[in-house]
């Protein structure tokens, strides 16, 4: 009963513009330490350790960011939602702030995972660009991001353009699976086999260890991210508080 | 914009919001017809609830009598037939015009004219005397007068002119920063 | 009970006549994209006749899209809107009555025409009946879809643009679908599966969109 109590209380804390930004910046910088070295392992795997592909020789190595950024980028969706439906229901600010953080930074990975893929598929078919069914779910996935940035940054009131921005959220959430299943088919129907950038080679699983730590770097990154980002905005709209000069205060003190 | 606010509005009595521009009278009315919902709080209406704002919710395409005959279908009918109402406020013969070739005085008739044409129990004005000579403000006091003794409640906000009822209402004064009820 | 829903509806309607020229401006758009496209990639039949489908979705989206700024903006510049509230109606009612019309009015005239647009494009004859089918279920997605979009960006400034990007991500399974099923109708494959999800989406849409537009609604009247 008292533990129920105590999370109740923290929640509630949390909700406190004060609290929630001296959190946010006290735990963002474990979480950029924790991406550096996360990333370091996973990068010397990946360029050193791992062999080169039988096929594709070294130019596959790129798979370990565009794999990982792609799996963020639906990751950080995913939490964007719960903490949109979360604003929705409870009305939480700093929740609303947070959700609205997630935006530019799953914007961000996604725009990583298009740009790796265009550098893969260089080398392999001679395009910048080819139409497979995780690359144009991605493109259709940067316009639901760029849309729900565009309609936060439309509005004067941040709080109404953040709940505004959350419906859109969650109607995009269930819209993303659909998304991906036609574009899946789409694919399908329009040649007569899959067009596939990792090609017909299957994962060694040598590949895994340096894929995975790939995997929870970025996740590290998005959250440091994604922390400092709410804190900021935070702290511009709230530029006129009492409580912001007092925080500042404690910070140059 | 403003807190601590608490009152109790029974049939046949008038509240008078009043306070300078800005001090959230619109907010207010806004709050009472169901359209904003507090923050904190709650609103307790068991009534139909007629709104007449700054702007009147009448559509400039079509005549006089569509938008009355409209606002009838929406709200719910009363034995005030639109010609019957359009003659009370003094618009009588105005049945065919279009509502865009209506200068504000007269748009603001057709606002008091859409209250009359169908059956609701109170009335949430917003300035209501805006735009308003002397003769229409005294048309607005006749029908409020009207409605009161009906069983009807007026809630309304000005900053000019006072109604002239008779009875006295309920004040309500929004300051700056916050309200004190009398 | 459906006496404001019929109101709604009619002045909806008589308000879409009375604004005439406005109101057609949709399928003036349709047809200008049809007439563009052979005067942009040759007039040779094959080439159209494979590209048809797509062009002709293309084209009905594109000029749906057109219709959506007047969907709400009117009714909450004149004050009109807040009046939903009011009503003793639940504004889901009325949020499905208002796409309707809109439905009504720019939908309904593309899928009337569509008939003529195939034949400058020398679509398969075997596919035309699914093209109608497929744009009977897929205008009212478009509708639907729209009308949120509309009701998200409604107190902004930017509408246009943004509601183009809003819908576009929104619509693409609609496009995959109604486009598929045409082109394999085209092939002499039967297209029912592809109809048959087409028909799915436009179920899920008929439920969940309207309460999404409703909330949306009321936060930018707020």
């Amino acid at each position: 009963m008292s533990a129920f109590h105590t999370l109740k209380v923290g929640f509630h804390r949390l909700g406190s513009p004060p609290n929630f930004y001296r959190l946010c910046t006290r735990l963002a910088p474990w979480f950029w330490a924790g991406f550096v070295i996360t990333a370091a392992i996973g990068l010397y795997q990946a360029l050193y350790v791992v062999p080169p592909d039988y096929q594709q020789s070294d130019s596959y190595r790129i798979l370990f960011i565009h794999v990982p950024s792609a799996w963020q980028a639906l990751a950080g969706y995913a939490i964007m939602a719960v903490l949109a439906a979360i604003a929705l229901i409870w009305r939480i600010r700093t929740t609303e702030i947070l959700a609205m953080a997630c935006a530019p930074v799953g914007a961000a990975f996604t725009l990583i995972c298009l740009a790796t893929g265009a550098i893969w598929g260089k080398p392999m078919w001679g395009t910048w660009w080819v139409w497979d069914a995780r690359l144009t779910s991605m493109l259709v996935l940067l316009f639901i991001y760029l849309g729900i940035m565009g309609l936060y940054a439309a509005f004067e009131d941040r709080r109404k353009g953040a709940r505004v921005a959350c419906i859109l959220v969650l109607v995009g959430v269930v819209n993303i699976p659909i998304i991906q299943f036609s574009v899946e088919w789409w694919t399908t129907l329009h040649q007569g086999s899959t067009i596939n950038l990792f090609g017909e080679s299957t994962m060694d699983p040598s590949m895994m260890p340096p894929l995975i730590w790939m995997t929870i770097a970025v996740k590290l990154m998005f959250t440091a991210v994604m922390i400092q980002r709410a804190s900021l905005d935070l702290i511009d709209q709230d530029r006129r508080k009492r409580w912001v000069e007092d925080v500042i205060g404690e910070q140059n003190a | 914009m403003f807190d601590d606010i608490s009152l109790r509005l029974d049939a046949g009595r008038l509240l008078l919001i009043l306070g300078p521009n800005g001090s959230g009278k619109t907010t207010l009315l806004r709050c009472l017809a169901g359209v904003i919902r507090p923050i904190k709080g709650e609103l307790t209406c068991a009534e139909r609830r007629a709104f007449l704002g700054h702007r009147t919710g009448l559509k400039a395409a079509l005549s006089c009598r569509e938008n009355l005959g409209f606002i009838q279908s929406f709200h719910g009918r009363s034995r005030v037939r639109p010609d019957q109402a359009l003659a009370r406020v003094g618009l009588a013969g105005f049945g065919l015009r279009l509502a865009s070739t209506l200068s504000a005085g007269q748009t603001r008739r057709l606002g008091l004219a859409s209250l009359l044409v169908s059956e609701r129990r109170i009335w949430l004005l917003d300035e209501p005397y805006a735009s308003l000579d002397d003769e229409g403000g005294a048309l607005v006091d006749a029908l409020i007068v009207d409605h009161l003794e009906g069983g009807g409640t007026v809630a309304l906000s000005t900053h000019q002119r006072m109604p002239d009822i008779g009875a006295e209402p309920i004040r309500l004064h929004l300051c700056a920063n916050r309200p004190e009820n009398h | 009970m459906f006496g404001p829903l019929w109101a709604l509806l009619s002045q909806d309607l008589r308000l879409a006549i009375r604004h005439g020229g406005e109101s057609l401006m949709p399928l003036m758009f349709l047809f200008s994209v049809i007439i563009l496209v052979p005067l942009g990639v040759g007039p040779g039949p094959n080439l159209l006749s494979a590209i048809a489908p797509g062009m002709i979705w293309v084209a009905a989206l594109l000029s749906s899209l057109l219709a959506l700024e007047r969907l709400f903006r009117p009714d909450f510049e004149d004050g009109s809107l807040e009046q939903w509230w009011l009503g003793h109606l639940p504004v889901y009612g009325l949020v499905v009555v208002r796409l309707f019309s809109h439905w009504l009015i720019t939908g309904l005239p593309i899928i009337l025409f569509a008939p003529i647009a195939a034949e400058m494009l020398f679509l398969h004859p075997d596919a035309l009946g699914t093209l109608m089918i497929s744009l009977m279920l897929g205008t009212p997605i478009l509708s639907l879809v729209g009308g949120l979009a509309a009701a998200l960006t409604l107190s902004t400034n930017r509408g246009s643009v943004l509601l183009s990007i809003l819908v576009f991500p929104l619509i693409v399974p609609v496009l995959v679908f109604a486009t598929g099923a045409v082109s394999v109708a085209a092939e002499g494959i039967s297209p029912q599966t592809h109809l048959g999800l087409l028909a799915a989406m436009l179920v899920l849409a008929l439920t969940l969109v309207p309460l999404a537009v409703a909330s949306a609604l009321r936060l930018n009247i707020e």
